[in-house]
Order: C-alpha cells, then structure tokens, then sequence
C-alpha cells in the first residue's frame, strides 16, 4: 500500500481514537495518537495476518500491545482492518461490550490473544510466542509494542536479558520513545538513560525510527524484517510525540489519560481528516 | 477402618518428574519450563529425553508466566516449574494478567509448598499459594497425596484444556495410592468409609489423616476419610453426602487455615448443609526451619492434631 493510502487511513484512525474516548469520557488518547502510525504501517502494510482471525496464528505474524492502556488505536486498526465491525468500537468501555477498557481475550473480541494493561508482561508473552513459531519451524514474525515508561517495569529486563541468550530473532520488539508518562516526563519519573546502549549491551539488534513519518516507520520495519533470523531479537526505538495529530494535546502527558470534552472533540475533528467513514 | 499398607516412600516432587516425562510422550505439545531448579522439581527425565522442548529461564519467574502464557499460543502445552513460594506470590499478576484471565493453557507445577519444605524456612514456606490460586477465576487447583496419585495428577492435567495450579512437596513420604489410577480432575477419592466423622485431606494430610482413623477406630470412632485432591472445582457433592451421613467434619491441609480447602468447605456448608467443622491448618502464622516432621507436629498437622480435632467436633453435633 502506497504511503498516502496508509497516511489517509492513520487520519481515520486517530478520529476513531478521539471520538471513542470521548464516548466514554475515559481511556488514554495521547499514546493511542502517537502510535496510530505504526500500527497502521504494521497491519495494513507490514504484518501477514488474516482477520478471520485464528488464535494459534499458524502462519500469520502476530503482535502484541504490551502496553495495553494505548487500546483504541489497537482496537481501530483492528476493525478497520476487518476483524470486527467499526460500529463495535462505540461500545468502547461501556458495559457488555467486548471492547474493554484494556485488550482482553475473555470476550472474544477478533485480534486480541493476550490481556494487557498491567505493564511490562507483553516482552515474555511475545518470547513464548516466538519460541512456539520456532518448534513449528514457522518462519513468521512476532511483533509487540511497549512505552518508554513501561520499561520501568523490572519483567521487561528478564525478557531482554532472556531473548538474545536464546536467539529469539524472529521477534520485533518496538518502544513508544515519546518520553511522557502519565505523572510527567520519563526524563524526571525514572530516566532511562541511554536506551540504546542499554539494549545492545544486552545484546539486540537495536535501530531507530520515526514514529510520526510514514515513510520512517515502513523503512524501519521492513529493514527490521530483513535483520530477522539473524541470531538477535530486534529492538525499534520509535521517537513519537504523544498526542500527534491534534495540537493542542501533542507532546504533553497531560493527554495521557484525559478524555476531550465536547468542545475539544470538535476542535480535534478538526484537524483530522475523516478518510474512510466515521463509525 | 481399610486397611492401607506401603512398602515405598517417595517424594511427590518425583512423581511430578515422573508424570512429566510420561505426559511427554503422550503428547509432543507438551513442553517444560524452569527457573533454575531443574534438580529439585525432577525435571531432569523430561529434558534428557526431549531437549528441544525445554526451556531454560533462569532466576526470573515472572518471566517464565509470560513465556508460558505465549506458548500456549500455537499449542504449546507449557508446565512451569518452580517452588511454589516462587510459583505464586511472587508471579501473582503476570498469572493473572497474562494466564487466567487470558484463558491459556498453562500448567503451573510448583514444588516445595507448605511447612515440609522444612530448614530453608519461612521465607521459602508457603501456607498461602491455595488460597491465591483459588481466586483466580477459571483456575483449577491440585494438591496430591502421594508420589503416585501426582503423577497420575500431572498426566490428567496435560489432558485438560485450561489453566492449572498443581501443588507438590519435598518430603519423602509412604507411597499408598494405586501405581496406576487414574486421576478425575473434581472427583474426590473415598479412602475409608465411616459413620461418626468425616475427614477430608488433602496433600501430605492424606496419611496423617489414615493413621489418625486408625487411632480413631482403637477409640470406637468409625470416620469416614476422603481425599479432596482437587481444591478447586470441589467435589461438592462427595462431601455433601459425606456430612449428611456424619454430621460433622474435620477439614486437613498444609496451608494457612485463611483460604485453604477448610474455608471452601466452610463455604460450602453454609450455604448447603450446616454442620460443625475443625480445621487443621496452620493457624494464621508463617513457617519456620526444622525438619519436616518436627514442623509438622508443632504446627498441628499431624494424625493426634487430627483425632483430637475429631473428638472435639464430634462434641459439637450435639
């Protein structure tokens, strides 16, 4: 897919995030802008999947969110890609919906095959996944995503510390830098230092990307999916701004877990062209 | 009083080891992994025969939940193994997050549980895991008897398809269920049949529970002792109809008396069928070092714990 089409529906999608926030006046809206990209480069560009959706992904590339609060860009991209009907996704965080505040699998909703949202769980999961793949001699890839502040979670250093003693190198692992967490910079929270070097000195692949270019992050992944099978598990450090999209809520983590109130859902709107339908 | 006799005594640990590599065989999905206690969970059999499915994780359990829980994805048949101070408390919220409310195929074997796990001491002495584990809904929750009734448990729950918590033991202890039963997940196991008193057991109070009959019988006191296995589903009825014939029951576990099998019992006779219980439990205290047996007896989980556990409930029927 040509990178205007994929830019055309990354805009639809952040309306999508907006608007379900705002249905339920909660959720996380800044990291779900942020990341709206690189999901939308990863499923409608980069992944193999079939949204008839199997759980045991014989065959298919499978990703992660590990940081599970960024739910409505996930659930976005996972309708707009097929697996449900969009008008599902009005039912975000409300009762008897399958689309919970945080990905499940408890109520079957197509695309989610791990809960997340307690932070740092996803690394291992997508571990144990990879390690599946590999005795099934299943050349696929396995995907996840994670915030910088998520690697404050000490689970994330036992996976990295596990996945490049054991060769996992069909395994993509992608860090949301966009240095905001919900109390405030990463920088003053808990620095994380020099993330790179932290990374190699565990023994990744470690590469860099835009996460607000189109044009950066299909680059990177497809440059990170020729690195696979190489011994080393991969580690995309992906700058974004929290927020992207929307002026008034970019590069703050004050939009970490803020839903917009009628007026600053308008003026969001507003800047986010509607490309393929609202729900 | 049956009689049950034995001419071996092994740790149920072995019976683990023993039922994994039999579970193995049967099945090429099932695969194992340990944080850096191979020898003490007797995983050794397993991974000589089937390296490949094997997984090292070192010191880090948390970890190994998350890579277990990925697995599953695919079709693995993943078993953890570690002591189950570590299996649990420690692991609590990557097996909730990512196991039971995720619904995956995870067998979570943990050694070592209770107060025989003995010198290492408190620290490593878990009288609170049952109670963990029971909570999370969806998980089902064994603690077996012997070195035989574990592996014919560890075989059985390679066959179920969820989440499984399978509580297991260091001390060497009499061998006297069947070599080759079969395990029921939920069903309970009749071990003497009686009129006066019910006792249920479960783990390493299986025996004492035998020996304290058999106290009980030289008394005039015919008690009824079942084995509950399976904490969780609780074979509600077995008990049910234990009680109604007794009227009374002793409840016996290697646990804290908060949350163990006494409490589902308790809850169960509110709500079905009142009648006076005793529990023999570790009565809301950690462990401490000594051996096995010593601990045992000071903690109240013994065969004399059980009858005089059983003289007293039996004054309360009234």
């Amino acid at each position: 897919m040509e990178i205007n089409e994929l830019t055309k529906i990354a805009s639809q999608v952040r309306r999508d995030i907006v608007r379900m926030v705002h249905g339920c006046q909660s959720g996380h809206p800044g990291g779900s802008l942020g990341c709206a990209d690189f999901l939308v480069a990863l499923y409608f560009n980069q992944m193999k999947h079939d949204p008839a959706f199997n759980m045991d992904a014989a065959g298919e590339d499978i990703f992660f969110l590990s940081n599970g609060h960024i739910s409505p860009v996930f659930y976005s991209v996972l309708a707009r890609s097929g697996y449900f009907d969009i008008v599902e996704l009005a039912t975000f965080r409300k009762i008897n919906s399958r689309v919970q505040g945080h990905p499940a699998t408890h109520e079957h909703l197509p695309g989610i095959r791990i809960a997340s949202g307690s932070l740092g769980q996803g690394l291992s999961v997508a571990i144990g996944a990879a390690i599946t793949k590999k005795r099934h001699k299943d050349p696929s890839i396995i995907y996840t995503l994670h915030g910088d502040g998520e690697l404050q979670e000490g689970q994330i250093w036992e996976a990295a510390m596990f996945a490049p003693h054991h060769k996992i190198d069909n395994l993509i692992m992608t860090i949301d830098v966009n240095g905001q967490q919900i109390d405030g910079p990463v920088e003053k929270i808990m620095s994380l230092g020099n993330l790179r070097a932290k990374f190699e000195a565990f023994g990744w692949e470690v590469m860099h990307s835009e996460g607000n270019d189109m044009t950066s992050i299909t680059t990177a992944l497809q440059q990170a999916k020729l690195n696979t099978g190489k011994g080393k598990p991969i580690c995309n450090l992906m700058q974004t701004q929290m927020g992207f999209g929307v002026d008034f809520m970019m590069g703050s983590h004050k939009w970490h877990g803020v839903a917009p109130n009628d007026e600053q859902l308008i003026a969001a709107l507003a800047q986010l062209p509607e490309t393929l339908g609202d729900y | 009083m049956k009689k049950y006799t034995y001419t071996d005594q092994k740790d149920t640990r072995s019976g683990f080891g023993v039922g994994l590599l039999e579970a193995g065989r049967e099945n090429p999905n099932v695969v194992a992994l340990c944080a850096d206690l191979i020898g003490s969970l007797k995983m050794d059999a397993f991974i000589k025969e089937f390296p490949e499915r094997f997984t090292q994780v070192g010191i880090a359990e948390a970890n190994m939940m998350g890579i277990a829980a990925g697995m599953t994805i695919g079709g693995a048949i993943p078993f953890t193994g570690t002591f189950a101070n570590f299996s649990t408390g420690r692991v609590y919220d990557q097996i909730r997050q990512s196991i039971a409310y995720s619904e995956k195929n995870v067998k979570i074997c943990a050694s070592h549980a209770g107060l025989t796990l003995g010198e290492d001491g408190a620290t490593h002495q878990i009288l609170e895991d049952i109670g963990m584990m029971k909570m999370l809904p969806g998980m089902v929750v064994i603690n077996p008897c012997d070195f035989n009734q574990t592996k014919a448990a560890t075989i059985a729950i390679a066959k179920y398809k969820g989440p499984v918590y399978l509580r297991f033991g260091r001390p060497v202890i009499p061998v006297f269920t069947a070599p080759d039963q079969v395990f029921e997940i939920g069903k309970a196991w009749m071990v003497n049949e009686g009129k006066d008193v019910t006792i249920v057991a479960t783990g390493h109070l299986v025996w004492e529970a035998i020996l304290a009959g058999e106290i009980l019988e030289t008394m005039g006191i015919d008690a009824e002792i079942i084995n509950i296995h399976t904490i969780k589903p609780l074979d509600e009825a077995a008990i049910l109809k234990s009680v109604a014939k007794t009227g009374c029951i002793v409840s016996a576990e290697e646990h804290n008396r908060f949350g163990g099998l006494g409490d589902s019992i308790a809850q169960l006779l509110i709500t079905k069928h009142l009648a006076p219980q005793e529990y023999i439990a570790v009565d809301d205290s950690f462990g401490e070092s000594g051996k096995p047996s010593d601990l045992m007896k000071k903690y109240g989980l013994d065969a004399e714990s059980i009858v005089k556990a059983v003289q007293k409930v039996i004054a309360r029927k009234g």
